[in-house]
C-alpha cells in the first residue's frame, strides 16, 4: 500500500514527530528503528531474497523482519476469516455473539494492518503479499463450523506467538519493541481463543486439551508446525523453513 | 557528554533518578523530560545508545530475578483461589462457574511448581511464599465480589509478565532437573497468554467483554491504567486509529493490544494485596 511508502503523509507525520515533545512511545520507535537497521544489515538480511520464483509460492524469509512477516501472515488469515463471518448471516448467532464477532473482526484487521505498517515503517522491509484465504472448508452459515475454525484460528495464532518470541534475536532495543509487541498481540489473542472455546464448549477456555495439566503451560509451536496447520485456508504455498533464522 | 552528565541531567529533573536506575522503563520515562528540553531531535538516539551500554547485563538478563517476581504472582493467585475454593460463597455459585475456578486454580498451582522448579534448575532460590491478605479476603462477603478480585488478579498478571518479556530475551535454554531443556522466555509467554485465557473467562462470568475494551465496570481502576494504560491507542509510535490508512475506533484498537506494567506498578497493585 502506497501509504506506508517513505515519502507518504504518515511517514511525513512520523518524521514531524522528532521536532515535537517526544514521547514515550514514538522515542521508543525510532530509536529502535535506528538500532534495528543496523542489526538487519548486519544479520545480513536481504529483503530480496523474500522473492520467490514460483509465483504462487510465497517466502517468509529469514532473520527478525521473517517474524514479523510470519505474524503478518498469520493476521492475514485471521482477519480474512472474521471479515467473512462478519459478511455472513450464521444461524445460531445471538446478537451478543454477532456483536462480538465484529470487534473480533475488528481487532484482526487493526493486527494485519498494523503489522504491514511495522514491517515497512520501523523494519524497513517489503510486506509479503496479500495472501489469497481459501475457506472452501467452512460453513460460514453453519455457527458449528464457524465456531470450529475461529476456535482452531485463535488457539493457533496463541501458539505460534508463544513459539515466535524466541525467534526474535538480539537484545537491541528494536529486537525488545518487537517482542513487546508481539506480548501485546498474544494475551488479545487467548482472549479470543478463550472466549471462542467457551462458545464450542462453555468452560473450555483453558481446557487440559489446550493446557497442559501438570506444567499450566500453554501451547508453544515452531513456524513450520503452524503454516502446515495453516496452509490448506491459504492458497499460496507459504515457506516458513528459515522464520527466525 | 558522558553517562554522567547523563546521570546528572535526570537528577537535575527527576530527584528520583538514581533510585529508578534499576528499572529501564522509569529511565526512558525520565529521558522524556530531558528530551523535552531539547531542541536537538539526534539527542534521544545519542541517549540511546548510552543507555544501551548501561543497561546491557545489568538488571536484563536475570532470570532468577524475573522469575522470582512471576513466582510472587502466582503465589499470591494461587492462595487467593485456595481461599476462594474454602470460602463458603463458593457453594453458591453453579457447578461451571466452580469447575471453572477449580481449572483456574489447578493452573495458578502448576505454574508455582513450574516456576519453582525453574529458579531451583538455574541455580537460585526461590523467595518466600506469599498469601492473599486475610483480612482483604474476609471483606470479600460474596462469590461475585471475589470475581471481581479474580478478574483484577488475572488481568494484572497478564501486563506483569508483558511487561519482563524484554528481560528474557536472548537467554538461552536452560536443562530444568526432571523437565528437560526450557526456553526462560517461552516458558513465561506460554504462562502469559494462559493468564490471559484465565482473565478472559472470569470477564465472561462477569458479563465482561473477553477483551479490555475500556467500558468494563473496573476499567477505572489502577489495575488498567500506568505509563501505558490499557486505552492507548498508540503502538511504535503510530496511532492506530487514523495512521493505518483507515479509520478504526479507539475502543477497537485499545482492545486489540494489550499493555504491560511495569514492576514499580505491578508491585503497587499487588502489594497491598499481600499478607
Amino acid at each position: 500500500m502506497s501509504q506506508f511508502n517513505s515519502s507518504s503523509p504518515e511517514s511525513a507525520a512520523s518524521d514531524k514527530g522528532l521536532l515535537t515533545p517526544i514521547k514515550r512511545r514514538s522515542f521508543f520507535m525510532y530509536a529502535g528503528a535506528t538500532a534495528g537497521a543496523t542489526a538487519l544489515v548486519l544479520a545480513g538480511c536481504n529483503k530480496d531474497n523474500v522473492t520467490p520464483t514460483d509465483p504462487n509460492a510465497v517466502s517468509l524469509g529469514n532473520g527478525n523482519l521473517s517474524v514479523l512477516q510470519y505474524a503478518y501472515a498469520l493476521e492475514q488469515l485471521e482477519a480474512a476469516f472474521y471479515d467473512k463471518v462478519k459478511g455472513s448471516t450464521v444461524a445460531g448467532f445471538s446478537a451478543a455473539e454477532k456483536a462480538y464477532f465484529d470487534q473480533v473482526a475488528a481487532h484482526e484487521a487493526i493486527h494485519r494492518d498494523f503489522f504491514k505498517a511495522a514491517i515497512t515503517l520501523v523494519a524497513k522491509g517489503t510486506p509479503i503479499p496479500d495472501l489469497t484465504p481459501n475457506f472452501s472448508s467452512i460453513t460460514f452459515t453453519d455457527r458449528k463450523s464457524v465456531l470450529d475454525a475461529a476456535k482452531a484460528f485463535e488457539d493457533l495464532g496463541v501458539a505460534a506467538y508463544n513459539g515466535a518470541g524466541k525467534l526474535i534475536s538480539g537484545t537491541d532495543m528494536t529486537s525488545q519493541t518487537y517482542l513487546t509487541l508481539a506480548g501485546k498481540i498474544v494475551s488479545v489473542e487467548a482472549r479470543h481463543a478463550a472466549y471462542i472455546r467457551d462458545l464450542v464448549m462453555p468452560g473450555s477456555f483453558a481446557a487440559d486439551d489446550q493446557v497442559d495439566p501438570m506444567s499450566g503451560l500453554d501451547m508453544a509451536m515452531t513456524p513450520t508446525a503452524v503454516i502446515a496447520a495453516a496452509q490448506k485456508f491459504i492458497v499460496q504455498t507459504i515457506d516458513a523453513s528459515q522464520v527466525g533464522k | 557528554m558522558n553517562f554522567f552528565n547523563i546521570i546528572g541531567q535526570l537528577a537535575e529533573v527527576d530527584a528520583d533518578a538514581l533510585d529508578r536506575l534499576d528499572s529501564r522503563r522509569a529511565v526512558f520515562s525520565s529521558m522524556r523530560t530531558v528530551a523535552k528540553r531539547s531542541a536537538q531531535a539526534a539527542l534521544p538516539v545519542l541517549l540511546a545508545s548510552y543507555f544501551q551500554k548501561a543497561y546491557a547485563g545489568t538488571n536484563a538478563g536475570d532470570p532468577k530475578e524475573v522469575f522470582n517476581y512471576a513466582l510472587k504472582l502466582e503465589y499470591l493467585e494461587a492462595d487467593f483461589y485456595n481461599k476462594m475454593i474454602a470460602s463458603p460463597f463458593f457453594a453458591t455459585a453453579s457447578g461451571v462457574d466452580q469447575a471453572a475456578i477449580r481449572q483456574i486454580s489447578k493452573h495458578e498451582t502448576s505454574h508455582v511448581k513450574l516456576l519453582e522448579a525453574v529458579i531451583r534448575g538455574i541455580g537460585g532460590t526461590t523467595d518466600a511464599p506469599v498469601a492473599f491478605k486475610t483480612t482483604t479476603f474476609a471483606t470479600l462477603t460474596s462469590f461475585a465480589k471475589q470475581l471481581e478480585i479474580a478478574q483484577l488478579l488475572e488481568d494484572t498478571g497478564v501486563r506483569a509478565y508483558k511487561g519482563r518479556a524484554t528481560d528474557l530475551q536472548g537467554i538461552p535454554d536452560q536443562n530444568i532437573p526432571g523437565i528437560g531443556m526450557v526456553s526462560p522466555l517461552q516458558a513465561a509467554l506460554q504462562i502469559h497468554s494462559v493468564e490471559a485465557r484465565h482473565a478472559a473467562h472470569i470477564r465472561g462470568m462477569r458479563n465482561q467483554t473477553a477483551w479490555i475494551s475500556g467500558n468494563g465496570d473496573l476499567d477505572n481502576f489502577d489495575n488498567y491504567k500506568g505509563a501505558t494504560p490499557e486505552n492507548n491507542t498508540k503502538q511504535a509510535g503510530y496511532d492506530l486509529t487514523k495512521d493505518l490508512g483507515k479509520p478504526y475506533s479507539a475502543m477497537d484498537v485499545a482492545a486489540s493490544f494489550d499493555e504491560i506494567l511495569t514492576v514499580s506498578e505491578t508491585l503497587a497493585l499487588a502489594g497491598p494485596l499481600i499478607q
